[in-house]
C-alpha cells in the first residue's frame, strides 16, 4: 500500500530532534477521556492516520493520540493538563494547511477542533456572526447565503478547512482583493491560551480601541500561541449579481495590463483577479477532463496555445450595470488585442465551471504523486520570472520532464491571486525526493528574498518554511516574534518545530 | 414550400437553475427582487441544436430566429441565442404578467406564421413552472408532427428527421417530415460557453419588439394560483446504540 511508503517527518528530516515533551502516560488518557468522554479520545493507529497525515500526503506524524473536544471548557482543561505535565500539542483544523503546520513531527497531541461546529449567533443588521473555531468555512457561508451576507473569505478548501483554521493562518483567498485580509474582518477571538486561561474577546465591537488589539496577534499564528475556540467576524452583504469572464492572452505583459484596467474600469464591482498559466491548464484538463472553456468546439483539443490566462469576478448589487460595465471593458480589451479571446458566464452553472478551471489546479498538481508548493508574493513585474527560473533550473539538472516518467519533476505550474500579487508555484513531482528538494531549496527562497518578495504569501510558515523565516523577516522582527511566543508560551508545548 | 429550413428558437427566461428559489411573503408565488435570471436551460440545448444543425448543413438552413415571450429584461437572453448563433430575433414584451402555455403556443403560432417557419426546436418544459405543454399545444395548433424529449436529432437529406426519445429501458426512434417541432431533452447536448467574438457581434444583430397586440393576441389565463408553500423539512436522523433499540423505536414510530 502507498500509504506505508511515505516516511514520518522524523525520519525524512532527521535533523529536527525530539525536545524534552513529556510522554502521553495512561493516566493522561485516562484524564482526557474523563474530560471529553470515550467517543472523543482516538488511540486506534489506523483512526489516527488520518490526523497524523496532511492532506498533500507530504508531511506525517507519529502521534498515538488525537482528542475532540466539544466546549472551550474541555479544550481548557485538556490545555492546562498539558501545560502542567509539559505534553506538547498540535491544534489541527480542517488539515487542509499546505505547510505541514497542522501535523504533529513527533508525537505530539493532536486536539482536533473538528467536534466545536456550532454557529453561536447571527446579528441580522451588523452582519457579525459568531461561531466555533470547528465551523466549517462552506457552512458558515451556506447558513450566511441563507441570510443575504457572504462570508470574507472563500479558497479552494472550503469543503473542509475550519473558520478558526482560516484565521489561525490567516488565509487570503480568493477574495481578498475584495474584502481584504482576516486582520480587518476578524472582530473577536476566544482563545485558550497556553497555560489553559481563556482569553475572549468575542463581544467586541467593529471599533474597539481600548489598549492593544491582542487578537491580531493569534491571526496567523498557526497555532503556536494557543488554541482559537472562538471566531467574531464581520460579514459583508452577499452580491446579487455575479459575473466571470475567462479570457487568454498572449503574454504576461498583456496580464499585467489587464490587471491595471479592470482595476480603473471595473472598480468597485471587481471581486477577483486570478491569472493561470498555460501549463497550469494543461495540468487541470488532465484532472477535469473535460473541454477547456476557450476550445468547447472538440472535447478532445488541447488548451489553446495562450501562454496565460485570467479569471476575472465581478460582484455587485445590479446585475444590469454589472453588465453593462464588464461588456464595455472587455469590449475594449479585446479591441486593442490586449486580450486575444474570452468566454463570459450565462448561468450560475457555467459560473461555477470557470472557477473549477482555476480551483482545480491545486487538486490537478497532486495527481502524479507530489507537489512542492511555493506560495509567494513578488512584485508584479518580477513574478512570473520566478516559474520561468525554476522551469530553466530544474532543466539544467535534467529533472523536469511532462512526458518521461523516469524524472522525478513533471513541471512548475504557475497560477494565483495576480490582484494581491501573490503567485503560487507547484512544482508537480511524481516522488518526493532529496536531489529535488536541494535543488529547489534554498535556492527559490533566496530568489525571492533578492527580488523583495515574501516566501510565504498566505500559507505560512509550518513545518515546511520555518527555518526560512529568515529570507522574509529581519532579526529585529525574528527577536520580537521569539520573546511574544516565550511571553505566552514559555515551555513550547504549542505546536512545537514548526513557525519560528 | 422551399425545402430551405428556417428554425424557431422559443426560449424563456427563467430564475437560474443553480438557484433555491424562495416562495414570496405572500405565498402566491416565487421572490423574483434580486435573483438571477438565466436562459431556461432546456431551452438552453435547443438553442445549442439549432446552432449544431445549421454548422452541419450549411446550404440548407437559411435562418435561425429566436424568440422570447417576457420582460424587458429577457432582452439578455436573446443576446446569448444570437451570440451562441441565432441570425435574428424578437422579443414579445409581456412586462411581468405571467403567461400559459396556451397562450404562449399561441403567439409562437403567429411568430411561425410571420417567419415562414418550418422546424420549431424548444425545451421540453421550462423549469420555472415545469408544464411540459407549450410545444405539445403549439404541435396541435399548427396540426405539425412533434417528437418530443429529444435525445439526438439526425436531419435527412430529403427533409425528413429522425429523433431519438429515451424511454423506460431503451431509446424509441420516431420519424417525421418537415415542417415539424421538436422538443429537448437535457441529454441532447452540452451547451457551450459565449465567446466574446460572438458576444461583440451579437450587438449588431436584429432584436425586433412587439407587444401581443400587434400580433392580434389577448392574454387571459385560465388558471389562478391559490397558494405556494414549502415542502415539509426533513426530520434529521438518530443514532441508535443496539438491535434491541432500534426495534423499540421502530415499534413507537408504528413503523412496524
Ligand atoms: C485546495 C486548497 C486551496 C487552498 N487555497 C488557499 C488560498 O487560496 N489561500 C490561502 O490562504 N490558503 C489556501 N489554502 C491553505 C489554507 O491555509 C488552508 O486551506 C486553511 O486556511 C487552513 O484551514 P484548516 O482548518 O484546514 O487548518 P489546518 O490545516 O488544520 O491548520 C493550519 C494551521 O493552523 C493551526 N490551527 C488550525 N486550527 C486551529 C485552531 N482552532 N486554533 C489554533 N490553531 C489552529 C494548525 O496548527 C496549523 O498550524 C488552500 C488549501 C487547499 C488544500
Ligand atoms: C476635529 C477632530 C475630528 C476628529 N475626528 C475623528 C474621527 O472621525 N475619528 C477618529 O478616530 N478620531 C478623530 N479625532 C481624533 C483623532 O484620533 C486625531 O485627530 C488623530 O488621529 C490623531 O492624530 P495626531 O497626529 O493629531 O496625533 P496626536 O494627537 O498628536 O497624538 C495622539 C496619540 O498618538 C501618539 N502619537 C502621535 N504621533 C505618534 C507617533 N508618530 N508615534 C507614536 N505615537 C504617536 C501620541 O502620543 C498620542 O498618544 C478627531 C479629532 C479632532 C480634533
Amino acid at each position: 500500500m502507498a500509504v506505508a511508503l511515505l516516511m514520518s517527518c522524523a525520519e525524512s528530516y532527521p535533523q529536527v530532534k525530539r525536545l524534552d515533551f513529556g510522554k502521553i502516560t495512561p493516566q493522561a488518557v485516562d484524564f482526557f477521556r474523563s474530560v471529553v468522554g470515550e467517543a472523543a479520545v482516538v488511540t486506534d493507529q489506523d483512526d489516527l492516520l488520518f490526523y497524523n497525515e496532511d492532506q498533500m500526503r507530504k508531511y506525517r506524524g507519529q502521534s498515538s493520540l488525537c482528542i475532540k473536544p466539544k466546549t472551550t471548557q474541555q479544550v481548557s482543561e485538556i490545555v492546562k493538563y498539558c501545560h502542567e505535565h509539559k505534553l506538547a500539542l498540535v491544534p489541527q483544523g480542517g488539515n487542509t494547511g499546505l505547510v505541514g503546520g497542522s501535523v504533529p513531527v513527533f508525537d505530539e497531541i493532536v486536539l482536533s477542533l473538528s467536534s466545536m461546529n456550532k454557529i453561536r449567533s447571527f446579528d441580522h443588521t451588523s452582519g457579525i456572526l459568531k461561531a466555533d473555531a470547528g465551523l466549517i468555512l462552506e457552512n458558515a457561508d451556506n447558513f450566511l447565503a441563507e441570510n443575504g451576507y457572504i462570508f470574507p473569505l472563500d479558497l479552494g478548501a472550503k469543503g473542509s478547512c475550519h473558520i478558526g483554521g482560516n484565521v489561525a493562518a490567516n488565509a487570503g483567498g480568493l477574495r481578498l482583493l475584495r474584502y481584504g485580509s482576516l486582520h480587518g474582518s476578524v472582530l473577536g477571538l476566544e482563545v485558550v491560551l497556553p497555560d489553559g486561561t481563556v482569553y475572549d474577546s468575542m463581544n467586541a465591537l467593529r471599533k474597539d480601541n481600548t489598549g492593544y488589539d491582542l487578537k491580531q496577534l493569534f491571526i496567523g499564528s498557526e497555532g503556536t500561541l494557543g488554541v482559537i475556540t472562538g471566531v467574531s467576524i464581520l460579514c459583508p452583504a452577499r452580491p446579487k449579481a455575479v459575473n466571470i469572464a475567462f479570457l487568454g492572452l498572449e503574454s504576461y505583459e498583456a496580464v499585467q495590463t489587464t490587471f491595471k484596467r479592470a482595476r480603473a474600469e471595473l472598480c468597485e464591482v471587481l471581486s477577483a483577479f486570478e491569472f493561470m498559466d498555460r501549463q497550469s491548464q494543461w495540468q487541470a484538463k488532465r484532472f477535469l477532463k473535460t473541454a477547456h472553456p476557450l476550445a468547447q468546439d472538440d472535447p478532445d483539443a488541447e488548451v489553446p496555445e495562450y501562454p496565460f490566462y485570467v479569471l476575472i469576478e465581478t460582484s455587485g448589487s445590479c446585475k444590469e450595470h454589472d453588465d453593462a460595465k464588464l461588456e464595455t471593458f472587455l469590449e475594449s480589451i479585446m479591441e486593442d488585442g490586449t486580450v486575444a479571446d474570452g468566454v463570459v458566464s450565462q448561468d450560475e452553472s457555467q459560473l461555477r465551471t470557470l472557477w473549477t478551471w482555476r480551483e482545480g489546479i491545486s487538486e490537478a498538481s497532486n495527481m502524479d504523486g507530489g507537489v512542492y508548493k511555493y506560495d509567494v508574493s513578488l512584485p508584479l513585474p518580477v513574478m512570473y520570472e520566478l516559474i520561468e527560473v525554476l522551469r530553466a533550473r530544474l532543466d539544467e539538472h535534467g529533472l523536469r520532464s511532462v512526458s518521461d516518467a523516469s524524472k522525478p519533476v513533471v513541471d512548475v505550474v504557475g497560477y494565483g491571486h495576480i490582484g494581491d500579487g501573490n503567485v503560487h508555484v507547484n512544482v508537480i513531482v511524481r516522488e518526493y525526493n532529496k536531489t529535488v528538494e536541494k535543488c529547489l531549496e534554498p535556492y527559490v527562497y533566496q530568489w525571492i528574498s533578492d527580488h523583495e518578495g515574501s516566501i510565504s504569501a498566505e500559507h505560512g510558515l509550518g513545518f515546511q518554511k520555518k527555518n526560512y523565516i529568515g529570507y522574509s523577516k529581519s532579526e529585529v522582527e525574528i527577536a520580537l516574534m521569539k520573546d511574544i511566543k516565550s511571553k505566552f508560551d514559555p515551555q513550547g508545548i504549542m505546536n512545537p518545530y514548526k513557525y519560528l | 414550400m422551399s425545402s430551405k429550413i428556417r428554425i424557431l428558437l422559443p426560449v424563456k427566461r427563467v430564475i437560474d437553475a443553480a438557484l433555491k428559489p424562495r416562495i414570496n411573503k405572500a405565498q402566491t408565488g416565487v421572490e423574483a427582487a434580486g435573483v438571477k435570471f438565466s436562459i431556461n436551460p432546456f431551452d438552453d440545448i435547443a438553442v445549442e441544436e439549432a446552432i449544431k444543425i445549421k454548422n452541419a448543413h450549411k446550404d440548407r438552413v437559411e435562418s435561425i430566429h429566436a424568440v422570447s415571450i417576457g420582460p424587458n429584461k429577457a432582452q439578455d437572453i436573446l443576446r446569448v441565442a444570437l451570440a451562441k448563433g441565432a441570425d435574428t430575433s424578437t422579443l414579445v414584451d409581456v412586462k411581468d404578467q405571467e403567461v400559459e402555455p396556451l397562450q404562449v403556443s399561441k403567439i409562437l403560432k403567429k411568430l411561425q406564421e410571420k417567419y415562414n417557419s418550418n422546424l420549431i426546436i424548444l425545451g421540453k418544459q421550462a423549469i420555472d413552472d415545469d408544464s411540459n405543454q407549450t410545444g405539445q399545444m403549439l404541435a396541435g395548433l399548427l396540426n405539425w408532427p412533434q417528437a418530443t424529449n429529444a435525445s439526438k436529432v439526425k436531419l435527412n437529406a430529403d427533409n425528413t428527421v429522425e429523433v431519438e426519445r429515451e424511454i423506460d429501458g431503451g431509446v424509441e426512434v420516431v420519424k417525421a417530415s418537415l415542417p415539424m417541432i421538436i422538443t429537448t431533452d437535457l441529454r441532447l447536448n452540452e451547451p457551450k460557453f459565449v465567446t466574446l467574438p460572438k458576444m461583440m457581434k451579437a450587438k449588431k444583430k436584429p432584436l425586433e419588439i412587439l407587444k401581443v397586440d400587434d400580433l392580434g393576441i389577448t392574454l387571459e389565463n385560465r388558471l389562478e394560483t391559490v397558494k405556494l408553500e414549502d415542502p415539509p423539512v426533513r426530520q434529521g436522523g438518530a443514532k441508535v446504540g443496539s438491535v434491541d433499540e432500534l426495534i423499540s423505536k421502530l415499534k413507537e414510530l408504528k413503523a412496524i
